[in-house]
This record gives C-alpha cells, structure tokens and sequence, in this order.
C-alpha cells in the first residue's frame, strides 16, 4: 500500500478554553476523494485551517507526503502541493477572473523571479494563455476578462476552483463547494471534480450535501465536537449509530418522549 | 519656453513622482501620511552631498533615493506591524520625527533652512518623471501588480495562495519611499534652497489625496490626479483670492461624484470597449 499523502497525527486546537478540535488522526491515501463531515460547529472549518496554516496546531503533527508541515507557514504549504478553496467564495475583488487565477500561479515560481514575470504586459502571454486554457477548460473562458464581483455565486465557486488548481496542487481541499448550488451547479462542479480527481490531484471535501459526498466520495470522516466519532466507506455512513446520534440526537431519547 | 510655463512643468514632474510615492504603499492597502518625511531625507541626504561633498547633482538624487529607501526598509520592520489607522498614525509619527530631526541637525542649517549650490534643471526632472512613470507601468504589468492588489484585497486568500504578504507591503512601502526620496532630491536642487518646515505633514496629506481623487485602481489615477491638482490652482489664478475656496470645491465635488477616484478599472474598460469597434470599422 503507498503511503498516505497527508496524515494527521493526534493534532490538537483549543480557542481560548474551548477546545476546537482534540486528538484528530486520518489518513488520506494518494488519489482518494475523503469527505470531512459532521454537525454545524463540529470543527470542520477549524480542521481545514489547521491543514492550510491558517491557525498553529496547539499539539499533534501534520504530514504531507511524509514530510512534516506543522510549523510551514501557509504560503509555503501551498507551494509544497496543498491547496483550498473557501467556505464563503474569497475571490479578490479588484482583479479580473483572468487575473484571479493567475495570482495562484506564483505558488509553482515562488521567488523573485516569479514575482517580477510581466504576466500583464503582452496579451495573451504564456501565463494568460495558460489561466484563460484552464478557464475555458470547465467552460468559464466567456468570463475570463471579467471583474468577480456581480457573476453568479455557482460561477464563482468555480472559478475559485479553477484558481486553486492553478497552484497545480497535489492535495486540494474543498470547504463546502456544493454549498448555495442549485442541482444544475451542483451537476457542473461534480463533473469539474471528476475531471479533477481524474488527473490524479487528492481530495478532502467538507460538505453537508449528503446526495453529493453519496455519488462522489468512497470514504467519509465524521467529527463531533472536534472529535473523530467514525470513519467509514460513504455508502455506510447512514448506518453507523454513533453518526446517528451525531445527527439526530439520542434514538432511545425520541423513543422516551413518543 | 517661458520661465512661469517652466515652473509649471517643475511642479508637474515632481507632483507626478510624489504621487506614486503615495500610490505603492496605498496599492498595497497602506496608507503612507510619512510621504513628505521620506521625501525630506532625500533632499537634505542629496543636498549634503552636493554641498559638502562636491557630488555631481544626479548621482546625489540617486544617492538620496538610495539611502531614503535603506531607511523605509528600516523603519518598515515595526511601522508595517501596525495596520489601518494605527499604521496612518505610525508614518504621521515617522514624517514628525525627520521634521524634529532636521531642525536640530545644524551641519545642514537646522531650522534656518539649507541653500543647495548646484542645480537641476526643468528637463532632467521632467525626464525623471517620465522614468518613474515607466518602471511603476513595468512594476504593475508583472505579477507584482496583480499580487500587491490581492494582498490589499483579502491578506488571507493572498497567503492561502502562496503570496508573501509581508514581503509585498514591505517591498511597496520601501519603493514608494524611494521614489519620496528622489521627489524631494529634485525638488532640492532646483529650487536651490530647502527647510524642515517645508516637509511637513499637509504635504503628505496633499500627495495622499493626488492618489485618492485620481484613483487607486489603476497606474494613470496617480497622473491625472498629480496633473489636475497641480494645474487647476494655477487656471484659477484669475480669482486670485477665491481660488482654493473654488479648489477645495472641486475636491468635495470629486469625492462625491468619483468616491473610488476619477479613473477607475471600469472606465479604462468602458473606454477600451467605446474605441474597439471604432478600430474594427476603420
């Protein structure tokens, strides 16, 4: 079996005296689609955070392809092939569609040569060719020189996924991607992350969508509390009591009060 | 030409730099009020070459330029600490300190003024401008540009996305510094004569508003505000005493009716759209 291409070791968050998340280990092998699911403040957000760099652990160890990334800062995780999108769309409002993705090319040429690449100073150079190929791979180009702000949320959504994977990341992680879609998007980016998954890039998806993680992930790690209370094939999730209770409350409670 | 025509032409150049000394640390999401402070060094460092020294005049400027933007890099450390107001305050502080300093620095005259012997004249400042125009179009076509905007847009997403977010506003507030820095070098050596008070904090509230009335979004703002600021005072001249009450009408009027500056991303664009399909037909 090959190694996994990211692990959580017994990784650990607390908030002022409130502890977020708390001896949180998985695996994720290379080429997997592994949905992070659980009830509303279960530490989903917190757990993504902790794997990007947003935050510091307060204990455990995070690996990347084996390599220990618990104290890389953030920029420099997803320079080593680990990239996100947001709960809440986050393009950057003063630049165009176009230029949305391109600011995530920097992560393959971090340095100063990367920075100084005159990207907007002949039309249609090689890293224009390149952000407007990926845009008008998933059949966003009509949009590419466009400003983000006052383009459809299921148009946005997609764009910034089209930014993520312009770091040309190994692992990319995915904060509710289906979240505010209509079936019709929702359609869309499933096949957008088929496409995806197909070229080999790593997903971890949190989503609440059950029909959704049901067609697209094998596997399904549940938090509760910031606790992992299961981790199982999606297809079983529904019969794991623990996911139950997780959900719906205490079974032999209902059957009290009826 | 003519000797008023030429002192119009002087402001303009110099007026123009300032205003992309104001303009990189503002594109960057900072607020510089320390303008004129960095400016200052740039004169009296350039100055004191020329004078005590015997510097040739624009290996001087350029020298200035140089130390000015060492200094930015130094103080850049804590003063980038601080963010919004707190960093305004912070530069505001850092222009009253090289106030401060410079009228207690007697071997550059302290707060009698510093005359500079040599000169420089109209056309070499004018070309200056139009080199500093030049770099910052460069500077802002490369992904500098686009990754300075995302870095003031959203700190967050321009980290998650690789970005040094430090190291983009460390290195826009030393380059607007710097060319502060050579603003005020010129300014030094043509005008022959410069003083601690003449630096002070209304200039750098005046250069910061260049920016801001002629708009942040894109590089030509800082122009045609630095042109329209240093020329419209000099067309109003006719109404002698009630030129800066119509002035400072003009600039309520324009924040009102232009809030994000008079040139704007969606003009260029408007403006681009408007000539395209007249180019296609001829």
């Amino acid at each position: 079996m090959s190694p996994p291409i990211l692990a959580l070791e017994a990784v650990s968050k607390s908030f002022g005296g409130l502890r977020v998340i708390e001896d949180l280990s998985f695996e994720i092998l290379p080429g997997e689609r592994v949905a992070l699911i659980g009830p509303n403040g279960a530490g989903k957000t917190t757990a993504f955070n902790l794997i990007t760099g947003v935050f510091p652990v307060d204990a455990g160890r995070i690996l990347l392809d084996g390599a220990d990334i618990t104290r890389l800062p953030a920029r420099k995780r997803i320079r080593a092939g680990l990239a996100r999108t947001f709960q809440n769309v986050r393009l950057l409002a003063h630049l165009t569609v176009l230029e949305n993705v391109m600011v995530a090319q920097y992560a393959r040429n971090a340095s100063l040569a990367g920075i100084l690449q005159p990207v907007n100073l002949r039309a249609g150079n090689r890293w224009q060719r390149a952000a407007r190929a990926a845009l008008e791979a998933v059949g966003l180009g009509q949009y590419a020189a466009r400003p983000t702000g006052g383009l459809p949320y299921g148009i946005q959504k997609r764009v910034e996924l089209v930014r993520a994977l312009a770091a040309q990341p190994r692992v990319l992680l995915l904060d509710e991607p289906a979240a505010g879609l209509n079936p019709a998007e929702t359609e869309a980016l499933r096949e957008q992350l088929e496409t995806i998954s197909a070229g080999g890039v790593t997903l971890l998806v949190v989503e609440h969508d059950m029909h959704f993680i049901g067609a697209f992930c094998r596997r399904v790690v549940v938090l509760n509390f910031g606790c992992k209370i299961a981790e199982c094939d999606a297809d079983a999730v529904g019969d794991d009591p623990r996911v139950r209770e997780a959900y719906l409350g205490n079974q032999t409670a209902f059957a009290h009060a009826a | 030409m003519s000797g008023y025509l030429e002192g119009v032409l002087v402001l303009l150049a110099i007026n123009v730099i300032l205003a992309y000394a104001a303009f990189l640390p503002i594109v960057a999401g900072q607020l510089n009020l320390g303008v004129a402070g960095f400016m200052a060094t740039g004169a009296y460092v350039s100055a004191y070459l020329t004078n005590a020294h015997a510097w040739l005049p624009v290996p001087a400027a350029l020298a200035g330029m140089g130390l000015t933007a060492a200094l930015a890099l130094v103080v850049a450390v804590p003063i980038l600490r601080t963010r919004g107001i707190y960093l305004a305050l912070a530069t505001f502080a850092f222009g009253q300190v090289v106030q401060a300093t410079i009228l207690n620095l007697n071997v550059v005259g302290g707060a009698s003024g510093y005359p500079v012997a040599a000169h420089i004249g109209a056309a070499v400042i004018a070309a200056f401008a139009v080199v500093v125009f030049v770099l910052v179009y460069l500077l802002f076509h490369t992904r500098f540009g686009i990754s300075v905007t995302a870095v003031s847009d959203d700190e967050l997403v321009a980290d998650q996305m690789g970005l040094s977010v430090r190291w983009l506003q460390t290195a826009a507030f030393v380059i607007g510094s710097a060319i502060a820095g050579l603003a005020g070098a010129l300014q030094a050596h043509h005008f022959s004569y410069i003083e601690a008070q003449g630096f002070n904090v209304l200039l750098s509230i005046y250069i910061v508003l260049y920016v801001l009335l002629g708009g942040t979004q894109t590089i030509y703002g800082p122009l045609l505000g630095a042109a329209v600021f240093t020329l419209l005072p000099e067309l109003l001249r006719g109404s002698a005493q009630w030129r800066y009450v119509i002035f400072a009408g003009l600039i309520l009027a324009l924040m009102t009716w232009r809030p994000q500056g008079v040139v704007t991303r969606s003009l260029l664009r408007r403006l681009l759209d408007w000539r395209r399909p007249a180019a296609e037909a001829a």
